[in-house]
């Protein structure tokens, strides 16, 4: 029982239904829309290099044959029962259950996020579709360089002031990418304002205020929401923590709650960027282990973490990282020695991001390997880190 | 392969070491009687009785989670809404009182 239809439900399910024969296993996945949003294209929306008819496909159709698509939203988990309650009134019994219903936006925690301008003067670009966790930081970061490319292209650019506006320290979480996009946001005339975390917005009076009393004034704001786990986790006793996301080991994907229940991508509150590329590459330890679990076999402690994420810089360029749990971005290539360059702009990893919707409906979602794009961090080709914390050491340390 | 530059810092008697961030790299070394002098460091003076409420709350979680909360969590958890833990730790609740309870870099920290 597969709860989501996403990117990391609509892989396992297709991933198990080639492991196991379909008299071997009953495969079923429940979404509550048949709306499958291929997320890295919403960035591209708004600056009309794409449309969001093209980013989105029916969920069912993205299954293989012999798995059950059932439309419904759910009401809550029983983990003691092993049973799954929807809101149509079905009650679903599962051996082994999967979450896999993402992160969602919950823009009323923040005061006057949803008051006056609200879609008027303030957005977000998740809608076509503020703070931590974030779900992919260097999203908000795209979003700058292409509004700068955007009103560069347009002539415009000298008389629009572009201000980043973050609660992280600098412009990413780790420090050798922070200084390199810290320094691009300088060359690009975007100010960069940081340890920001937004208590409310005035949408009428056109100011972010942080909770320690500073502002920020705009005449327009694109705002990242805090994010949450899906609704159903947190009436569904045992399961989720505060957030709704689930508790979930960070190397097996075994969730905290139940043996027989298993979390993937943006569900589940390991310490990754809530990002596709993590998702995908849970996906081999994942069904893994869900065979190991079914077989009475340990569980392998396979996931390290894995991100890999191509940033639009504009211009027709792009910049590539790569990361785990234990290594943070670095410069150098990937996969290996020869590749794509890393945390550098290149029109190679802007056509690799191009070329990154195709392989996500034609490869990755149907579970087919990606030829040179294993599931662990490749550390070929990266060059080491030299000590570059940007982080102030406290006084008298 | 990890890049974790520590420091020391002597409290009272009390040798510890941190990372470059500022955080215990040992919590288990933590006592309470280091917290006036860790609290002065980050510019908090006096400690009253909401700061020990938050400090020993960030311990507890981290016994019991292994791990220290973030804001946002704090703010659903500690009894504290999060504009009172900013009034309490301006500097960022989640990250000073983790570091003046001895404990790691709050996860939502990432």
């Amino acid at each position: 029982m597969i709860l989501g239809g996403g990117t990391g439900g609509t892989l396992t399910a297709n991933r198990l239904r080639k492991l196991y024969k379909p008299g071997e296993a009953e495969i079923v996945v429940v979404d509550q829309d048949d709306n499958h949003v291929y997320q890295p294209g919403l960035l591209f929306v708004p600056f009309g290099l794409t449309d969001a008819d093209d980013i989105v496909r029916p969920r069912g159709r993205q299954l293989h044959a012999g798995i059950s698509y059932h439309q419904s939203s759910i009401d809550h988990v029983d983990i003691d029962d092993d049973r799954v309650h929807l809101d149509d009134g079905t009650t679903l019994p599962y051996d082994v259950l999967v979450i896999a219903t993402g992160a969602t936006l919950v823009p009323d925690e923040t005061e006057g996020l949803t008051g006056a301008g609200w879609m008027e003067r303030v957005f977000t670009f998740y809608t076509a579709f503020i703070d931590l966790p974030i779900k992919c930081p260097v999203a908000p970061l795209e979003f700058c360089f292409l509004a700068d490319w955007y009103f560069t292209e347009r002539g415009i650019r000298d008389r629009v002031e572009l201000v980043f506006v973050t609660p992280l320290d600098g412009a990413f979480t780790k420090p050798v990418a922070s200084e390199r996009l810290v320094g691009m946001l300088a060359e690009k005339g975007i100010e960069l304002v940081t340890d920001f975390n937004t208590g409310e917005v005035d949408g009428a009076g056109g100011r972010l205020i942080s909770y320690d009393g500073r502002e920020v004034p705009f005449d327009l704001a694109v705002i990242v929401p805090l994010h949450g786990g899906a609704a159903y986790v947190g009436r569904s006793p045992g399961l989720g923590d505060e957030l709704n996301f689930v508790p979930t080991d960070q190397r097996t994907l075994q969730s905290r709650a139940a043996a027989n229940v298993f979390v993937i991508g943006d569900a589940a509150d390991v310490p990754t960027s809530k990002a596709g590329s993590v998702t995908h590459f849970e996906g081999d330890t994942l069904v893994a282990n869900i065979a190991h679990h079914l077989a009475g076999e340990a569980l392998e402690a396979g996931f390290d973490g894995h991100a890999n994420c191509f940033i639009e810089t504009g211009f027709h360029k792009a910049l590539l990282i790569d990361f785990n749990y234990e290594t943070e971005p670095l410069t150098g290539h990937f996969p290996g020695r020869v590749g794509l360059p890393l945390l550098k702009e290149s029109r190679l990893n802007h056509l690799g991001k191009l070329m990154f919707q195709w392989i996500y409906w034609n490869a990755l979602l149907p579970g087919r390997d990606l030829p040179g794009l294993g599931s662990t961090m490749p550390a070929a080709g990266k060059t080491a880190a030299e000590s570059t914390s940007s982080t102030p050491v406290p006084e008298g340390a | 392969m990890t890049t974790t530059a520590t420091t020391t810092a002597t409290i009272g008697a009390t040798t510890i070491e941190l990372t470059d961030d500022g955080f215990f790299v040992d919590p288990s070394v933590w006592t309470e009687d280091m917290v006036t002098e860790l609290a002065r460091r980050e510019g908090i003076e006096p400690v009253t009785d909401g700061h020990w409420n938050v400090i020993r709350f960030m311990r507890k979680e981290y016994v019991e989670k292994g791990a220290g909360p973030s804001v946002r969590a704090l703010g659903k958890t500690s009894g504290f809404s999060v504009k009172e833990l900013y009034q309490l730790f301006p500097k960022g609740p989640a990250k000073i009182a983790a570091r003046v309870a001895g404990i790691p870099k709050p996860r939502g920290c990432i």
